[in-house]
Order: structure tokens, then sequence, then C-alpha cells
């Protein structure tokens, strides 16, 4: 269907400017708020003991979200694709609740079993362990709502590739590990790549989860976006526009990362 | 498989129990077991205390909300999503591939960094005069913001796949591209448009994060139940709190299984 020139063109300006009235005019405003001021305020704002705190706590956390949520997928993916077994939709299905599931209510879920009246409270409070308002509480956080991302993205790859070459390796005589460090692993490292780029986005995003259980503690257990709500619910406009403008910088990075991943696995 | 390559699978098959075991230890312990507390300690007060939670004039009042807001957002993003997707793979113009990589940043930007946008453009002081800051519309734009990605990046690859063929096939019958449309490739994009709709209602019954600002959070008004569950948290009440929960987990669940029967639709509608 050829659509006539006008209708093309209304077409296209109607949705080119949907997404700038959406989306791009309020981040560019938002960079223009932060600037405003000038760069050396930005500077200041984003480098007090607080803001450096909250930084490092985020890529902290980030981190080792990453990585659990990494090998963890990767095995996960494997079962999933490359297992036969009963009650594997159930396991599909499941794997997808974090995407559906209000992050207030996984915070809520984590004080349930790990705050003072929860199930586990009184044990780990014995054993000095405190994981609600402490680190451990933000970890769990943010691994229950990055848990899919690996999975997702790898479980269709090792799906495609399909387990010809593992059977040929196998039969030549290459042990498990063999197999999967040299012909599993460098087929699926684009799906694992993007996997990991969605999952440090998301963990660095994170708010709803984490203000639940953070406690919010200046300089202990604030992560940068409680920063942002922080500064703003203390009229410090200006302090939450530069926290929010560097994390909006740190979301345009990762599209660019994801563009090109995207390129990179499509001439795999 | 042959019978001398049996000895050796076996190795692979001994890996693969302990993936699912894995696997499943740690779904369980991550995500289940939570979830499982949500359930459970929703009745710690007994069945009466659960509905009083439930049936508060508040909780129902966000609920019913939060619906409605959400279905409003799904309704509307598919429409412009369809049409994004459309002007992305039919249309052609300079900066295309830019545009293509920006659909995705609702999904890479902060929630409460989206909210604080929106709050800047459409917030008290706005540049362009518009303030809509804590009313219901301001949570509708919030979610439009967050889920706009959903039904674009659902439509597109099936877009990119439609059979051409069958589009010229009928127009040379004498089709108008109104009937084209509507009888060919609507027809083709629904499961896409219905499943990406239902991501985008699933996702807004829950969102959080670029709500919080903006909403003003007022009872009987912009306050949604993601919010709701929030206050009552921070009041003490975590047990209303997991029984306003319950609830919201039970429309996340009955969403996310409408959209695996839509899938498995969407996969016989190819054949």
């Amino acid at each position: 269907m050829t659509v006539s020139r006008p209708w093309q063109l209304t077409m296209r300006v109607l949705a080119l400017a949907w997404l700038l009235a959406l989306l791009l005019v309020p981040v560019a405003l938002i960079f223009y708020r932060t600037f405003e001021p000038g760069i050396g305020a930005v500077w200041d704002s984003i480098t007090t003991p607080a803001a450096i705190s909250a930084f490092w706590l985020t890529i902290e956390v980030s981190a080792i979200a990453v990585a659990v949520n990494t090998v963890l997928g990767v095995v996960m993916a494997l079962a999933l694709a490359r297992g036969r077994w009963r009650g594997k939709w159930l396991m599909d299905t499941l794997i997808d609740l974090p995407f559906a599931i209000s992050p207030v209510v996984v915070g809520l879920s984590l004080i349930l079993v790990y705050g003072t009246t929860g199930w586990f409270g009184r044990d780990l409070a014995d054993a000095g362990i405190q994981v609600i308002f402490s680190t451990p509480g933000i970890v769990l956080a943010t691994v229950f709502v990055t848990l899919p991302f690996v999975v997702r993205e790898v479980t269709p790859v090792l799906r495609e590739v399909g387990d010809d070459q593992e059977q040929a390796a196998a039969t030549l005589g290459a042990s498990g590990w063999q197999t999967f460090w040299r012909i599993t692993l460098p087929s699926i490292r684009w799906g694992i790549a993007y996997g990991v780029v969605l999952t440090t986005a998301r963990a660095i995003g994170e708010f709803g989860a984490v203000s639940v259980v953070s406690g919010k503690v200046s300089g202990e257990t604030e992560t940068l976006t409680l920063l942002v709500e922080k500064r703003f619910a203390n009229f410090d406009l200006a302090g939450a526009y530069a926290a929010s403008a560097l994390l909006a910088a740190i979301a345009l990075l990762t599209l660019l990362v994801m563009t090109t991943f995207n390129r990179r696995r499509e001439e795999a | 498989m042959s019978a001398i390559a049996l000895p050796r699978r076996r190795p692979a098959a001994r890996s693969g129990a302990l993936a699912l075991g894995i696997s499943t230890l740690w779904l369980s312990v991550i995500v289940l077991l939570p979830l499982a507390a949500v359930v459970v300690r929703s009745l710690d007060g007994g069945v009466g205390d659960f509905w009083d939670a439930v049936s508060s004039r508040q909780a129902v009042a966000a609920l019913r909300f939060t619906i409605l807001v959400s279905l409003a957002t799904a309704a509307i993003n598919a429409v412009t999503g369809t049409l994004l997707a459309w002007v992305l793979v039919r249309d052609r113009f300079p900066g295309k591939k830019v545009v293509n990589a920006l659909i995705d940043l609702p999904f890479a930007l902060p929630t409460i960094v989206a909210g604080l946008t929106l709050l800047a453009l459409y917030g008290p002081n706005s540049p362009l005069g518009i303030d809509v800051a804590f009313t219901q519309f301001a949570v509708l734009l919030a979610l439009l913001f967050v889920t706009q990605p959903f039904v674009v990046r659902s439509v597109q690859p099936v877009l990119i796949e439609v059979d051409r063929e069958m589009e010229e096939a009928a127009i040379s019958l004498g089709a108008s591209n109104r009937t084209v449309f509507l009888r060919i490739i609507l027809p083709n994009l629904l499961p896409a448009i219905l499943s990406g709709a239902g991501l985008a209602f699933a996702r807004a019954v829950g969102e959080f994060g670029s709500i919080v600002l903006i909403s003003g959070n007022v009872p009987f008004d912009t306050q949604v139940s993601s919010v709701y569950i929030f206050k009552l948290i921070e009041s003490d009440a975590p047990i209303g709190a997991a029984a306003v929960s319950v609830v919201l987990l039970l429309v996340s669940v009955l969403v996310l299984a409408g959209i695996r029967l839509l899938g498995r639709w969407g996969a016989r509608h190819d054949r």
C-alpha cells in the first residue's frame, strides 16, 4: 500500500510531534534548566558528600545486581532453552513477574520477609544482620526488579542457534564446561551484552522498590534516584535537576550502547 | 543421534539438571518467597481485616482510578504506538535512525527523572504556561511517557514482516487504501498491538516513580494504588498494604496470562 504524499507527511508530522512533546522536549528542558545557573553550580551540587556517596552506592548496588543476574540469567536461559522437563511453561511465565509487579509491592514483599516483623526478622536480628533499611535490602530489591532482562535476551538466541554445534562438540569428546566456554558462550555473547546493558540501566534507575526498603539515610542508604526525590522534596530544585541530568546522561549513554550492540548483533 | 554419542551426552544431561535446580532455587528465593509473604501475610489479621483493607473507600477509589487511567494509557498507546511504528517502517526521512533509537529512551531513563522532566515542562514553572501538575491528566501524561515504547516495539517487527504481496494483490483488485488498511494490514497487526497495549497496561497499573512527584497524591482524585500502598507502608500498616498489594498482584497476573494467550493466538494467526 502506497500512501499519498499529504497523508504520509501528516502521519510523519503527527508521530514526530507526539514524540517531541512527550519525550524529547521535557528531557531537553531538564538539561537546559540544569545548566542555567552555570556549570560550576552543577559541579558543586553533584560533588557534595551526599551526592558522591549516593553515586557510589548506586554503582555498587548495580554492579552486584548485574553480576548475579548475568550469571544466573544465563543459567536460567539454558534451563529454559535446552532442558526438557515438565512445568517449563510455569517457570517461563514466572520469570516475567518482576516486569508486571509494582516496584512498591516488591519493596513491601522484602519488608514482610526480612523486616523486623518479617518471617526471618527475628533470626536475622539475632545473627546481627540488618537487611531492611540497609544495603542488602537495596541489593535484594534491585536484583528482584532486574531479574528477567538477561534471561529474556539470551533464551531466544539459544533457541535460534540450536544445539547442533554443542552436540557435535560433545560427540568429539568435549566436556560440559569446554562446550559451554567454547561453543555456547561465544554464540550468545551479544545477547548477554544487550541484557547486561538493560539490567544496568534499570538497576541504576530503580526508584520505587529501593525507596521502600532503603530508609533513605543520607550518605549511607541513599541512591541517586532517592537523592533526586529528597532534593525535590526539600525545595532544592537546582540540586534535583543536577542529579537528574546526571542520571539522564547515563540513560542516553545506555541508549547509545544499546543501538551499537543492536547493530553488531544484527551483523553477527 | 547415533548410539555411539549417547554415553558422551550424559554430562550434558547432568549439567541440564543442575541448571534447572539452580534456576528453580534462584527464582524461588528472589521472587517467589517474597511474593508468597505478601499473599500469606495479607491474611495475618484474618479475612475480616483483609476485606476491610481492600474495600476501604480510599483503596477502592485508588484502584478504580488506577485501572481507568491505565486503560486510557493502553488505548492511547495502541493508536500512537501503531502510528509511530508505521512511520518508522514505511516512511523515509533524514534522522529516522536517531528517532528509532530515541523510542527506547523511557526504558533507559529512571522513572523519577521522567516525573521530574514532565513537571518541569507541564508543571507550575512551565515555560509553555501549561500547568497540569497534581491533576488526573498529569498521571495520564506520566504513564504515557513511561509506557511509550511498548506498542511501537511490538508492532514494528510485525509490520516489517507483513506480506506486501497481499496488499498489492488487493490494490490490483481495486481495493482502496482504506480497505487495504482495515481488511489486510490491521488484522495482521492486531495481535501485536493488543499485546503491546497489554504490556503497557500492566506496567501502568504498577507504576510508581514517575507518578509520585507529579500526581500530588490527592486521595479520591489523583491517588493511584501503588502510591496508596506506599503511604500505608510509611504509616506502618504493612498488613493492610499487603492486602491491597494482593489485589494489584492479581490484576498483574491476569494481564500477564492474557498476553500469553494473545501470543499463542498471534502465532496461530501467522500460519
